[in-house]
């Protein structure tokens, strides 16, 4: 077990695009977290992720500002396609990337064999939510980190510190998925490409938004109505865990998992260092660069005000939200579950 | 050699009494081989049925039916962990690990893997066989291809291979209580409401497409699985368990016409028609087994 001194609240940023990585390391990332251009990643969509050499650049450029890169290999490799997961670990490793996140038992096992002078971070996809699946992990993979599940409060992350051999990441900011990571097949269910196999969720090219003539708009996916949104109101996209249905109890239709809506946990950075958070990570490879400048930089100066014993200036990071509605989610209380 | 027939475990919050008949019937019937027990889905339901477990597995043991106790999908809160740990313990019955708190509490000693551990690839299984899995239960969004592949690495390994053929496909789960929140109450307070749904919630879009099912913690598919016409290819390929899950129909009855179809003692279309009548309005699906959208129905093409 580490001590208390070790805990460094390093801040771990999205890096979708060569140029969104130039922004989070100007910005004041510790790390960066990014993919390659295919099924290895749980953000493979179109425009986004890195070609080899982009890599290669990108290790460059964040290893000479002093930032790490953490490659993600966080899908699940269905049999007869795992040799492209390995060669992907291959390319990370000659690049000289500071860490893989990965799921998969076979990625995982494969790594810790072949290349086992890299760090293994254990992907929030991996879903490992107790101290037993934790040290599972660790003891089998040497995994040196596990990236928490969106779904523990903070006195449950305390508890679980205290009884693991490894650092702890948490999700502070953005996107808040509702499912158990890795272990959610909606989107193949609706769509046929699957979000563990193809690292794809409720994908663009499934989406249709649809003008009815009394002014409504559906928000489509596969031709399933996810949402509809009345004629002023501004239409979201189409994900099927954001959707609003009907039930026998709830014929007005509603949020029959969650509100579109944003985890920030701003207001709890200060609890989450004492609890032992060793890193935090904001989500959104998919954003734009002038999000990511946004958010990276008023995340650095809040955990820079409370490494320095300062009080946090959360207001700009609860503005970040920019009207949208946001939470805290499961870290709170468990009277989110 | 036909697969064995297997039953998996109840998804969701049946009343003991219903349970308890369930079982009964079960041992009766002779289509099935094998039976899984225990409460994978949520582990305040646990309480109302764990004191009957013994007594159903020795029934079961006792018609001649192999009994394995499945671990919970989601381990999380104390009781969970200590439930899956006390599990993992037992040695005279085997047991199939619903999640890595459970592979690590059984440790090299003999086990299955279940549905939710996300043994998707040959590695993977021959890493599990390694650390002491016997069994491994493929992922149901699995397509053919990789089936085969799966399959033939696990059974080169000595594994039996499970694939689940009918019931609703377990899409997700959560930390949070989807029946809890169709009601406008949270986990904790929840007052059991899952029971009154057995066999899962409803929920339609709002085209008025029912597609989804809620099942406390779980969300399930609207549609059950039906791979009667893949048996043939799936025997093929080398899987040794065909899995039910448990749906509010006619089990024994729905075991007998997957048991006909596997020894081919029925041919497709009567097996379909019987089946059919079994589970009245409920849509069919086996699109993931041919890598199109899961809730899709693909026709036969061998039998065209």
């Amino acid at each position: 077990m580490q001590d208390r001194d070790d805990v460094l609240a390093e801040l771990i940023c999205p890096a979708g695009t060569p140029a969104a990585l130039r922004t989070a390391v100007d910005a004041g990332a510790d790390a960066v977290y990014c993919g390659l251009q295919n099924a290895t990643n749980a953000r493979n969509f179109p425009g986004l992720n890195f070609t080899p050499d982009e890599l290669a650049e990108a290790v460059r450029y964040a290893h000479a500002r002093g930032v790490k890169v953490l490659l993600a290999l966080n899908t699940y490799p269905p049999a007869g396609k795992v040799a492209l997961w390995r060669e992907a670990a291959d390319l990370g490793a000659r690049l000289g990337v500071d860490a893989f996140i990965v799921a998969d038992m076979g990625v995982a096992d494969y790594i810790a064999r072949t290349h086992p002078s890299v760090r293994l971070h254990l992907s929030v996809q991996a879903a490992a939510s107790s101290p037993e699946a934790i040290r599972y992990y660790c003891e089998h993979f040497r995994v040196k980190r596990v990236v928490l599940p969106r779904i523990l409060t903070i006195p449950e992350i305390r508890a679980i510190r205290r009884e693991i051999p490894c650092e702890i990441e948490t999700f502070i900011f953005g996107n808040h998925g509702l499912m158990v990571e890795g272990r959610c097949s909606l989107t193949n269910y609706l769509t046929g490409q699957s979000t563990n196999m193809d690292g794809v969720c409720s994908p663009a090219s499934a989406v249709e938004y649809i003008r009815h003539p009394d002014g409504t708009m559906s928000a489509m996916l596969a031709g399933f109505t996810i949402d509809r949104f009345g004629a002023d109101d501004k239409a979201g996209y189409p994900t099927i865990c954001k959707g609003r249905y009907q039930a026998p109890h709830r014929p007005e239709g509603y949020y029959a998992f969650e509100e579109p809506i944003s985890l920030n946990l701003s207001r709890l950075l200060p609890d989450l260092i004492s609890a032992g958070v060793h890193a935090f990570k904001i989500e959104g490879r998919q954003r734009s660069k002038s999000y990511v400048r946004n958010v990276v930089a008023s995340f650095r100066k809040a955990v820079d005000d409370i490494r320095a014993g300062r009080p946090a200036n959360i207001v700009d990071l609860i503005a970040l939200t920019e009207g949208q509605k946001e939470t805290q989610g499961a870290f709170e209380t468990k009277k989110w579950r | 050699m036909a697969a064995n027939i297997t039953i998996g475990p109840i998804p969701y919050h049946w009343p003991a009494a219903i349970k308890l008949e369930f079982y009964r019937r079960m041992a009766e019937e002779p289509a099935i081989d094998e039976i899984y027990l225990g409460e994978v889905i949520c582990s305040k339901r646990a309480p109302y049925f764990d004191n009957h477990l013994p007594d159903v597995t020795a029934n079961l043991m006792a018609a001649g039916k192999t009994v394995i106790l499945s671990s919970l999908a989601e381990v999380m809160l104390p009781r969970e962990r200590k439930a899956t740990s006390d599990l993992a313990a037992l040695d005279d019955i085997e047991l199939e690990c619903n999640n890595a708190a459970a592979l690590y509490a059984r440790g090299r000693r003999p086990h299955r893997i279940g549905p939710f551990m996300n043994a998707y690839n040959e590695a993977t299984i021959a890493f599990m066989a390694d650390q002491g899995a016997t069994h491994i239960c493929l992922p149901s969004e699995l397509p053919a291809p990789s089936i085969a592949i799966a399959a033939a690495a696990a059974r080169a390994l000595g594994l039996g291979v499970e694939v689940q053929v009918f019931g609703r496909a377990s899409l997700a789960v959560s930390a949070r209580c989807y029946h809890a929140r169709a009601h406008r109450r949270t986990k904790d307070n929840c007052q059991f409401v899952c029971e009154d749904d057995p066999d899962g919630m409803p929920l339609t879009s709002q085209n008025g497409t029912p597609f989804l099912r809620v099942n406390g913690i779980q969300t399930q598919s609207e549609s059950y699985i039906d791979l009667l016409a893949e048996l043939d290819d799936l025997d093929k390929l080398g899987i040794t368990h065909f899995r039910l899950s448990p749906q509010m129909v006619d089990m024994a009855g729905v075991a007998r016409v997957y048991r006909a179809r596997a020894t081919r003692s029925i041919s497709i279309e009567d097996a379909g028609q019987q089946l059919r009548a079994l589970c009245g309005a409920t849509p069919f699906s086996n699109g993931f087994y041919h890598g199109v959208a899961g809730y899709q129905s693909v026709p036969d093409l061998a039998a065209g």
